[in-house]
């Protein structure tokens, strides 16, 4: 099964009391942040409290990701050889415009890996928080084998496009398509950006429908309130699951008896249904509305 | 025909066989206008002449109650009074003692205090008793135990100083007041009501004395005698604001979630279920999810329990709960509650809590949220003394509603910042593991092994059920073994069980 990645918390990287208990609001992926939620003058505390979190503090499996600072600041690197040595999963890169920043970070990652022997084992994700870096989205997206997603970050993207944000979003229409089209013509997640009103769970309720709508995977968080509407949303009903569950019964029986295509409810079943249906089972089952037994 | 001078012989035969007086006739009668006349009430006295005229002595029994929590004024006024006049050698007994009674480790230096008993204490005078500032130690008992012990003479009072927000000259007196002068208000005034109607002499002390007849009354005056008007008895803004408080916390807000599946999952979450929840940001929060509950399944509670919130205030007036049984109200909207609304119904310590008292109100109890200070793998709580061996809670209710609930629930995190609060042993026994059935924390539920069925009901509605000492471990994987604590050999204080039995005693921490 591929992994859900349907909420992905940023977590300080300067706040220990929080890294320490985040897992307990049950992610799917936690995003200790080294970049812009750390002031210049705690940059260093924070990649060694990073560091130790990841080493020490068991996340059991929620995967984790780091935001480093961009290689272009004294910090990129340091960030980057300290959380690859901690064995992170994700290294996310902010403000991505070109496929030769993720190569440049590839490189880096490389290097400590090879120093420590586990070559291979970090993966990419990129933020893309400019226009420059949307015209680039494809590019960026099929930079390495190591992308895992990318991601839209809407305030500088928007303050990029001279546009203000607003609680439809139009501003943002075809950013998020964009994304959504690269990153499936690579292969990889597409991950929206944080919607920051905690006052308002209405606005952003309907703002996670959207996204779904639009084909995401997931949104990033700035607080555990918001992961139980993002899976809700992203719970698919009872209505979806059944008919997901006849389809793979229908096309395992099927492949039994040697045949590619068959029809269910006299309609007929091809592969994009078959992906779909088991798209629909596997959220289903992470949100825990069916078990495994059941299947 | 006889007349009465015929019968007199027989009247006064009469009256030699009853040993009684034969009537003399009577006094003059008062004509004064009666509302002037009420003025004139000899229960009508200054706080010294109570004292004086109530014949306390040394080595004798005063008690208050704690209904204004924080805000109380009432303690330190009367003790101060009593040191003043010279007296020595007294036993305290408090429903409860808060910060505010810091001046106490004074008057214990003084000799004017020599024994207490309370529910719990905190802030200084907890910290210089809990280092041996007392010769004797302090008895700590639940309110239900408080109320059973001075019913059945354990706790035997001779002077009983009650703060009251209204009273009349006669000793009619509330919690609030319905006059324009109100000047405080703490809502039920249930844990005063145990020491009016046992104490050997009853004081009201009141800030607004109001015209006769003041009912219906907490306190009657059938139990008082004196009436002391004072400019203060509590400052009522230190009980709780009177706002509804939402918690934000995310942690509590995870809490309370599970917390509210165990409720609505756990089996007793019928039509006509019975609860109680304690004020903390994670019990409050719970309400509000099982309220969301119980608008979905249609269901309602015949009544809720205890320290009563606005919370339950509100899910009353909207018929979600049928009626309110109020030992002690714990912000301001349930208090103008319990003056403006008779399903609010004043509860004492006893008819809420007693062990003795076939229809105390816990003994109907399907399900309690509580909290901890910390519990242990054999599911025994303390709510009592911290971690660092000094004492800073209370019992409350706690011992008396775990073990009557059929369904107790404790939210306890796993850990408070470096503090593991799921430990092998707690450091003081306050509430049995035996009375306690769920633990909620932020890493699992853990349930006790006395209750397999609630265990599967859990399970089943797909709650994360856990070992309890899986919880235990964990926290000793993130924190670490802790040093042991460095207590001494002087017992400072006494948990009593509600039974009246010895629990566990507290020694003196060093340092």
């Amino acid at each position: 099964m591929q992994r859900l990645r349907r909420t992905m918390m940023f977590v300080p990287g300067n706040n220990p009391a929080m890294m320490s208990d985040a897992m307990i609001y049950a992610p799917d992926s936690i995003m200790l942040d080294l970049e812009d939620s750390v002031t210049m003058a705690e940059k260093d505390a924070a990649r060694l409290l990073v560091h130790n979190a990841l080493k020490t503090i068991d996340y059991g499996n929620i995967e984790m990701i780091v935001r480093v600072n961009p290689l272009s600041t004294p910090y990129g690197k340091k960030d980057v050889e300290a959380v690859v040595k901690a064995g992170v999963h994700v290294i996310r890169m902010p403000k991505t415009e070109t496929a030769e920043e993720v190569q440049e970070l590839e490189a880096e990652i490389e290097k400590v890996e090879k120093e420590i022997g586990c070559l291979g084992r970090t993966q990419i994700m990129a933020a893309i928080e400019s226009t420059k870096g949307i015209i680039n989205a494809y590019a960026i997206a099929t930079a390495s084998k190591r992308m895992m997603g990318i991601a839209l970050g809407a305030e500088d993207y928007c303050a990029n496009l001279k546009a203000q944000r607003t609680p439809s979003g139009d501003e943002l229409l075809l950013a998020r398509q964009t994304i959504v089209v690269a990153a499936r013509a690579a292969g990889i997640y597409a991950l929206d950006t944080v919607y920051s009103n905690l006052n308002d769970m209405e606005t952003f309720r309907k703002e996670v429908e959207l996204i779904k709508r639009l084909g995401f995977d997931g949104k990033s968080i700035i607080n555990p309130r918001q992961i139980e509407i993002i899976n809700e949303v992203f719970t698919p009903t009872e209505k979806e699951i059944e008919k997901a569950k006849t389809i793979v019964a229908a096309i395992k029986e099927a492949q039994a008896k040697g045949s590619g295509v068959i029809a269910v409810n006299g309609k007929m079943v091809d592969k994009p249904v078959v992906i779909r249906a088991e798209h629909t089972i596997e959220l289903a089952l992470a949100a825990g509305v069916i078990t495994k037994e059941e299947l | 025909m006889s007349t009465l001078k015929d019968r007199m012989a027989d009247i006064q035969a009469q009256a030699a066989k009853m040993n009684k007086q034969v009537y003399k006739g009577a006094e003059n009668k008062a004509t004064t206008f009666k509302k002037d006349f009420q003025k004139e009430s000899p229960k009508l006295v200054t706080l010294e002449q109570a004292i004086k005229q109530s014949g306390l002595k040394d080595g004798m029994t005063i008690s208050f109650h704690h209904h204004f929590r924080g805000g109380d004024k009432v303690v330190n006024m009367v003790v101060d009074k009593l040191a003043q006049m010279g007296y020595k050698n007294l036993r305290l007994a408090a429903s409860s003692l808060q910060d505010v009674h810091e001046p106490l480790i004074e008057h214990i230096k003084n000799g004017v205090i020599t024994s207490i008993s309370t529910s719990g204490m905190r802030g200084k005078l907890a910290d210089a008793i809990s280092k041996g500032l007392m010769k004797e130690p302090v008895i700590f008992r639940s309110h239900g135990g408080r109320g059973s012990a001075i019913v059945n003479g354990d706790e035997h009072i001779d002077v009983a100083f009650i703060g009251a927000s209204s009273s009349d000259a006669l000793g009619n007196a509330c919690g609030f007041s319905r006059s324009e002068n109100a000047k405080s208000i703490c809502g039920s005034l249930g844990y005063a009501i145990p020491d009016a109607q046992n104490a050997d002499k009853v004081v009201i002390l009141t800030d607004d004395l109001v015209a006769y007849p003041n009912t219906p009354a907490s306190i009657s005056e059938s139990y008082v005698d004196y009436v002391v008007e004072v400019e203060s008895v509590g400052d009522s803004s230190k009980i709780a604001s009177g706002a509804i408080r939402d918690t934000k916390n995310p942690r509590d807000i995870l809490l309370a979630k599970q917390a509210a599946k165990v409720i609505i999952n756990g089996g007793y979450f019928k039509d006509g279920f019975s609860i109680q929840t304690g004020s903390g940001g994670a019990s409050l929060a719970a309400v509000k999810y099982i309220r969301e509950s119980m608008i979905e399944q249609g269901i309602k509670a015949s009544y809720a329990l205890g320290g009563i919130t606005a919370h339950m205030v509100k899910m009353f007036e909207e018929g979600l709960i049928e009626k309110l049984i109020d030992v002690q109200s714990f912000d301001k909207v349930a208090a103008e509650s319990i003056k403006n609304n008779e399903m609010h119904k004043e509860a004492s310590a006893n008819e809420y809590a007693s062990k003795d008292e076939q229809g105390s109100a816990t003994h109907y109890l399907d399900m309690v949220i509580l909290s901890a200070l910390e519990v242990d793998v054999n599911f025994n709580v303390n709510v009592l003394v911290g971690s660092d061996g000094i004492i800073r809670g209370a019992i409350g209710g706690h011992q008396d509603t775990a073990e009557d609930a059929a369904l107790s629930i404790i939210v306890c995190p796993l850990l408070r910042g470096r503090i593991p609060c799921v430990v092998d042993e707690v450091t003081t026994l306050i509430t049995p593991g035996s009375s306690v059935d769920v633990i909620v924390t932020e890493y699992g539920i853990a349930v006790n092994p006395r209750r397999p069925e609630i265990a599967e009901r859990l399970k089943k509605a797909g709650l994360n059920i856990v070992d309890i000492h899986d919880l235990a471990k964990k926290a000793k994987s993130i924190i670490g073994d802790a040093d042991p604590l460095p207590f001494g050999d002087k017992v400072v204080g006494v948990v009593m069980n509600r039974d009246g039995s010895v629990l566990d005693v507290i020694k003196n921490i060093e340092g």
